[in-house]
């Protein structure tokens, strides 16, 4: 069994020899995808590529400074522009009730400001004209004059008793805390504390990033007055959630509302919240009574959208003198800019952070945390981050390297030593998560082969001993993806559970709705092939319909890497309902009791005959036929489903990293990167492969470039892609994969997300390596990101946070 | 003002502001959306076409300066119901995901192919990396490059181990899929 | 996207007919070559022009590189990649090709110029530093006529040159002296980024091995590139070592003013002036070692032997 596309290991001088891609699988496999002929002809439909017929555009007027009163708005140069058909303020909106909306944490948001500018890039007024050029123009014409106000920029003082209150719009707020949140037993992990051996500390930052997709946020709105029906194509990645929060705040009856998330550039969680530009749009086609076009440019996109990230950790660890890891606790302190616009189920605050215990089996956990605002743009769950896990695994993975630093351990073995073994599955976390399935060590050993290990390890030793600085940094994670159970997982009420319906035509074509939508997953490909594994129909017969509300059933939409363990199971279970109807029918056509017919892929057989056979196809035109079918039994073969998914899974991973940093210029360079995956059973491997790969370059990334900062005056400092650095073919290597199999024991075909693994997985691997090469100079810890002038700053003792 | 340039071989002209964006042009006036946008400031590359068959970024030039030029778009590879040999590479290695940055990258890919048959690993990285991919990390657009490369010089489907030194490593398979009880023990066999 | 603010376009075919048009519209218009720097800019409206001036069709006019006993004059209208593609000048000036294949990325130096890249005066240009490591000249064109100035006048501060409102720069003038080479250091956060900062050096050896002369350009620690002519001083009549580099690059981290910013701290960029400035000192003379060091035939300009 191949086990790695490792592609450095086999010699440099062996030929090409691509695979053979025509064995389309009817079933799990590797399967070109469905949807890359319209991609590669240009011919994807994106939210800027809808043009409708006296379409209007939009743009948004945004605040220039991070915390200031509107003393007022004046909009008479604009509203005079010729080609400007509409110029709208806060106070406006006000009148209407349409000036704040809910986040999706249960906050509020302003749509448009009306009291003061609470972030610099925030929505002051918004103007709709006949093009884009005009609406931008019209944007320089509308005088606002502000009042400045001391800004809240650094949130470790944020919660000073002479700092500005933020959040005077809501009633008796006299701070600017946000929330506290805690898990785990304090008391006995003090205890545990106690008595260790050891015990490390480290402050660790994770400094707020923007999974900045390529394409913008956006939206086209048309509010047909006749029929009183508003269409949005917006660039969601949860159409159906949207349309429920639109209608609730709109208005608008929800049935009226048709919400088209068309092909998507790219979400990493940051078009999962509902933004104030969609709802401007909505608000100008009703306004105009014309479609309307708005699309962010990238400066609204990194200021004013979703962020990730932004935690300040103390982190500790406790354990014995001989390595055995007995406790870990965290305090962090959570900016969530002006407005708690956070997208998690509700009763998790701070998302999934709870994990933070790792793949570690411990006596003790805890964790406490305060959350504030500040005057920055709200988020924080975004950029693939599985609901706050990336924060998690980040704060476990350093700590437990630098409990490795400490004891003078290696980091492989200090980890394998603690790693919660096979036979503990299903494994109960000290803070109550329920790890559905795991086998770490082969996992771990397999990324040790592939990587060398023992080899690097010794290149290293001589390197070091020439005064080169080589470094190799080892992360070890548990995921918790595919949120989730009804019971305890909801965003503002909504279970997070998912429809699916599927559709066999008379001539054995199918049509499966899919509530998830894609930005790039591939959901076309892998949904007809989880349907094909189960029906033995082709996946070239299986149309995948998914990212319209009028054509889909309910659900909660793609992001947490939930598709595959939420909409994956729903899609495999709607296809055995399917089969199970088809069963009843075959044994009629068979003319056989049901207990005698069996199932091979695609057909059933009588027991015993194989060749007293009827397909698949054979079965949906009897289904649609005439003649009779068995007593009882209705015509059509289609059914429905909403999947309510009894526990997370809980996917891992072991990665690699091997990174060069030159001595003189301290510049780091990643040289290797070999991450091996668990996701449990696997769908289309190209598609998995694939999705590792991308979270791998957001991990290079973070670790070393990606920020999103401030000036003391809280202007945003990473406005643009020539500030807000992602790395590019040149900074990252070719990567090297492998995988191991340990299937989710209740997911129906045994499989587990892997959308964000790689994200969450590898900040810490290049980060650890980063650190294991500065060991020389005696470094045990430096925060991302990791640029040359901050490593350099490592190396001298002079380190400063990124805060 | 009036600007006349040939667009995917077909001379076009059209009445325009002198500040309107090649991008724009394209994607508005003559609804090729093929060709995207990412940022203002000419540094995501999604909006890459050809100006005399020279990669360049469509949001940093004035539709009025490409006039009396040749450009070509995304829309513009597929001859006579043939896809160009990029965009079918792209395919076979998955070197897209979102698809948004994809036009930009075939173009780029294609004009490096046309004036380097056989580009290395590191010129193929060269070449791309004024073009930011979030998806794919890069590694499946670099081989499917090369699939474009081995392709074109005939060697793909021919070639055999040495023959052709210095040409680019294969993506090994992945392992085939199997039942998960079966491969569940074989992970790491 | 950002859009620019309306302007009028007008398109021109030779020097005389920019200049003109530039004299009659004063400083309302603007002359635009690749437009990577310029049109950004407009897009973000930090720069409002009521006319453009494309002077794109200037390429046949300016586009060049010529080699002439004792210099080596490139066309302000010669692009980044001509610059990195040119044979003649890698051989005369391998600084150049250091410098060329990390400005900006493949694309952008399609169409951006040298011109182009030396009238915006950015401090952290990687061409300026270059042109100041070559002791440069800048050839000025106006109604009036030809003036010659060298590039310690030509940036006057950030985004500021010795170009006047109806003037525009035409060519770039290089010395081509004998025994010499040079080289290009940049450290940058990421490919395409603008440098923390960069260092061009050329140095030139007598007959004795021994220094004849060094020059020195350092970008993105200053207000503009700065040549640093205490480094000749101190290396001339000297044997090139290691020590020599060492102190060369005491003085550049001496003669530099760099400010904190996102790309660095002062103080680690003031410890990359004088880390780049040995680099590039060593790698030259490398490099005059390479082609012949010390042969009294070889020449820095020209690609060697006797050319």
């Amino acid at each position: 069994m191949t086990l790695s596309t490792d592609a450095t290991a086999t010699a440099p001088d062996v030929v090409t020899s691509f695979e053979d891609n025509d064995k389309k699988p009817c079933g799990h496999g590797r399967m070109l995808r469905k949807e890359d002929p319209r991609f590669v002809r240009g011919k994807g439909r994106y939210v800027d590529d809808v043009q409708l017929p006296g379409m209007l555009h939009l743009a948004i007027l945004r605040a220039p400074m991070a915390h200031a009163r509107i003393v007022s708005v004046d909009t008479s140069l604009a509203d005079a522009h010729p080609k400007v058909k509409l110029v709208v303020t806060g106070a406006m909106l006000a009148d209407q009730g349409l000036a704040w909306m809910p986040t999706l944490s249960n906050d509020v948001q302003a749509v448009l400001a009306t009291d003061k500018v609470r972030f610099q890039g925030q929505e002051v007024a918004f103007v709709v004209a006949e093009d884009r050029y005009a609406a931008r123009d019209a944007l320089e014409l509308i005088d606002v004059d502000y009042e400045p106000l001391d800004p809240v920029v650094d949130v470790r003082t944020a919660l000073a008793a002479d700092a500005p209150v933020i959040r005077d719009d809501l009633e008796g707020k006299r701070d600017n805390h946000c929330f506290d949140w805690e898990t785990g037993d304090a008391e006995a992990t003090d205890a545990v504390f106690a008595r260790a051996d050891v015990v490390v500390s480290e402050d660790i930052v994770y400094p707020r990033v923007h999974p900045a997709p390529m394409e913008t946020c956006g939206s086209v709105a048309d509010f047909d007055p006749v029929d009183g029906r508003l269409t949005l194509w917006s660039t969601t990645q949860a159409p159906h959630a949207h349309r429920t929060l639109y209608a609730m705040v709109a208005g608008l009856p929800e049935h009226k509302i048709r919400v088209i998330s068309p092909d998507i550039g790219g979400g990493f969680g940051n078009k999962v919240p509902i933004y104030p530009g969609y709802v401007c749009s909505v608000v100008g086609s009703l306004l105009t009574g014309k479609p309307v076009k708005w699309m962010e440019d990238r400066t609204e996109n990194l200021v004013s959208t979703g962020f990730a990230r932004d935690y300040v950790m103390r982190g500790e660890i406790a354990a014995t003198s001989e390595g055995k890891i007995l406790a870990i606790r965290t305090h962090v302190l959570a900016d969530h800019g002006a407005f708690n616009g956070t997208a998690a189920p509700v009763k998790y605050p701070a998302g999934f952070f709870g994990v933070f215990t790792g793949s570690y089996d411990i006596e003790a956990a805890h964790c406490k945390m305060t959350a504030v605002h500040t005057n920055k743009a709200p988020g924080g769950v975004a950029y693939a981050c599985s609901f706050r896990i990336t924060e998690a695994v980040y704060l476990v993975e350093r700590l437990v390297d630098c409990l490795a630093y400490e004891l003078s351990a290696d980091p492989v073995e200090l980890r394998t030593r603690n790693f919660i073994q096979p036979d503990q599955f299903p494994y109960t976390t000290k803070t109550g998560w329920v790890y559905d399935s795991g086998d770490y060590e082969p996992t771990m050993q397999l990324a040790q082969r592939l990587a060398d290990y023992d080899e690097l390890r010794a290149e290293q030793a001589e390197k070091r001993a020439r005064g080169e600085l080589m470094g190799i940094g080892v992360a070890f994670f548990t995921e918790a993806v595919g949120a989730g159970p009804r019971k305890d997982m909801d965003i503002l009420g909504l279970g997070m559970a998912d429809g699916c319906e599927l559709r066999v035509h008379p001539t054995g074509k199918a049509v499966v709705r899919l509530s998830v939508q894609s930005q790039g997953q591939g959901h076309e490909t892998t949904f007809a092939q989880i349907v094909a594994q189960e029906l033995g129909i082709p996946p070239q017969d299986i149309d995948v319909v998914h990212g319209d509300t009028d054509q889909t059933p309910f659900g909660l939409g793609t992001y947490g890497s939930r598709s595959t363990p939420v909409s994956g199971a729903a899609a495999a279970l709607v296809a055995r309902k399917v089969r199970d109807k088809a069963r009843l029918i075959a044994s009629g056509m068979l003319e056989v009791s049901v207990t005698d017919v069996e199932w091979a892929k695609g057909s059933f057989h009588v027991t015993g005959d194989p060749t007293a056979a009827v397909t698949i196809q054979d079965i949906a035109m009897r289904a649609h036929g005439a003649g009779d079918l068995p007593e009882g039994i209705e015509g059509g073969l289609e059914a429905q489903i909403c999947y309510n998914p009894e526990n997370l899974t809980y996917p891992h991973g072991a990665y690699i990293c091997v990174v060069d940093i030159d001595p003189g210029t301290a510049q780091v360079k990643v040289r290797r990167f070999v991450a091996v995956d668990d996701c449990g059973t696997r769908i289309n491997p190209m598609i998995i492969e694939g999705q590792v790969h991308g979270g791998l370059t957001d991990g290079v990334g973070m670790a070393l470039m990606e920020m999103i900062s401030f000036d003391e005056e809280g202007n945003c400092l990473s406005g643009s892609l020539m500030d807000y650095l992602i790395p590019t073919a040149l900074e990252v290597p070719d990567w090297e994969t492998g995988f191991t199999v340990t299937p989710s024991p209740h997911h129906p075909i045994g499989a587990k997300g892997v959308g964000e693994s790689a994200t969450v997985g590898s900040p810490p691997a290049v980060v650890n390596a980063v650190v294991d090469a500065l060991k020389p100079y005696g470094v045990r810890h430096a925060d991302m990101p990791l640029t040359p002038s901050r490593v350099w700053e490592a190396m001298r003792g002079s380190a400063t946070p990124p805060i | 003002m009036q600007v006349t340039m040939t667009v995917n071989g077909e001379e076009i002209s059209r009445e325009i502001e002198g500040r309107l964006l090649l991008v724009h042009f394209l994607r508005d006036h003559l609804a090729l959306t093929g060709t995207h946008w990412g940022c203002d400031t000419s540094n995501c590359g999604t909006c890459v076409v050809q100006m005399d068959g020279e990669p360049v970024k469509s949001c940093t030039v004035l539709a009025a300066m490409a006039g009396g030029h040749d450009i070509t778009t995304v829309e513009g590879l597929e001859q006579g119901g043939e896809l160009d040999a990029v965009q079918r590479g792209f395919m076979e290695c998955h070197g897209l995901q979102c698809g948004f940055c994809t036009p930009g990258m075939l173009m780029t890919s294609r004009a490096l192919l046309d004036g380097n048959p056989a580009p290395s690993e590191p010129q193929i990285r060269e070449a791309l990396s004024g073009q930011i991919c979030r998806c794919t990390g890069y590694a499946t657009i670099v081989r499917s490059v090369q699939w474009a490369a081995a392709e074109e010089s005939g060697s793909r489907t021919t070639a055999s181990q040495g023959e052709s030194a210095g040409a680019p490593e294969p993506p090994a398979p992945d392992a085939p899929a199997s039942e998960p009880a079966a491969a569940s023990a074989g992970g790491a066999s | 996207m950002q859009v620019p603010a309306p302007f009028e376009y007008q398109r021109v075919s030779s020097v005389g007919e920019a200049v003109g048009l530039l004299d009659s519209l004063g400083d309302t218009a603007r002359l635009v070559a690749g437009g990577h720097s310029l049109i950004p800019m407009m897009k973000l409206r930090l720069a409002n022009f009521e006319y453009l001036i494309d002077i794109n069709e200037l390429h046949g006019e300016l586009g060049y590189v010529v080699t002439e006993p004792g210099r080596m004059r490139i066309g302000a209208m010669t692009r980044h990649r001509e610059l990195l593609e040119s044979a003649e000048l890698a051989a005369a000036f391998p600084v150049f090709g250091d410098a060329e294949s990390v400005i900006a990325d493949p694309a952008v130096r399609n169409r951006g110029t040298l011109g182009g890249s030396l009238c915006q005066a950015d401090p952290s240009e990687d061409l300026s530093a270059v042109c100041t490591t070559l002791d440069a000249s800048c050839v000025i064109r106006g109604r009036e006529g030809e003036r010659v100035v060298s590039m310690e006048d030509f940036h006057r501060g950030p985004y500021e040159t010795a170009v006047g409102d109806a003037e525009m720069l035409t060519e770039v003038r290089f010395p081509i002296r004998p025994n010499g080479s040079s080289a290009f250091e940049k450290v940058e956060r990421r490919a395409g980024d603008w440098a923390v900062v960069s260092a061009g050096a050329a140095v030139w050896l007598d007959g004795d091995g021994a220094v004849a002369d060094a020059r020195v350009g350092l970008a993105a620690v200053g207000p503009n590139t700065a040549g640093i002519p205490g480094i000749g001083e101190e290396l001339r009549g000297k044997a090139p070592t290691e020590e020599l580099f060492a102190r060369a690059g005491d003085l550049a981290a001496e003669a530099c003013d760099p400010v904190t910013d996102r790309r660095g701290s002062a103080e680690y960029k003031r410890h990359l002036a004088k880390e780049l400035t040995v680099r590039a000192l060593r790698r030259s003379v490398a490099r005059i070692g390479a082609s012949g060091a010390g042969t009294p035939g070889a020449v820095q300009g020209t690609g060697g032997e006797g050319a």
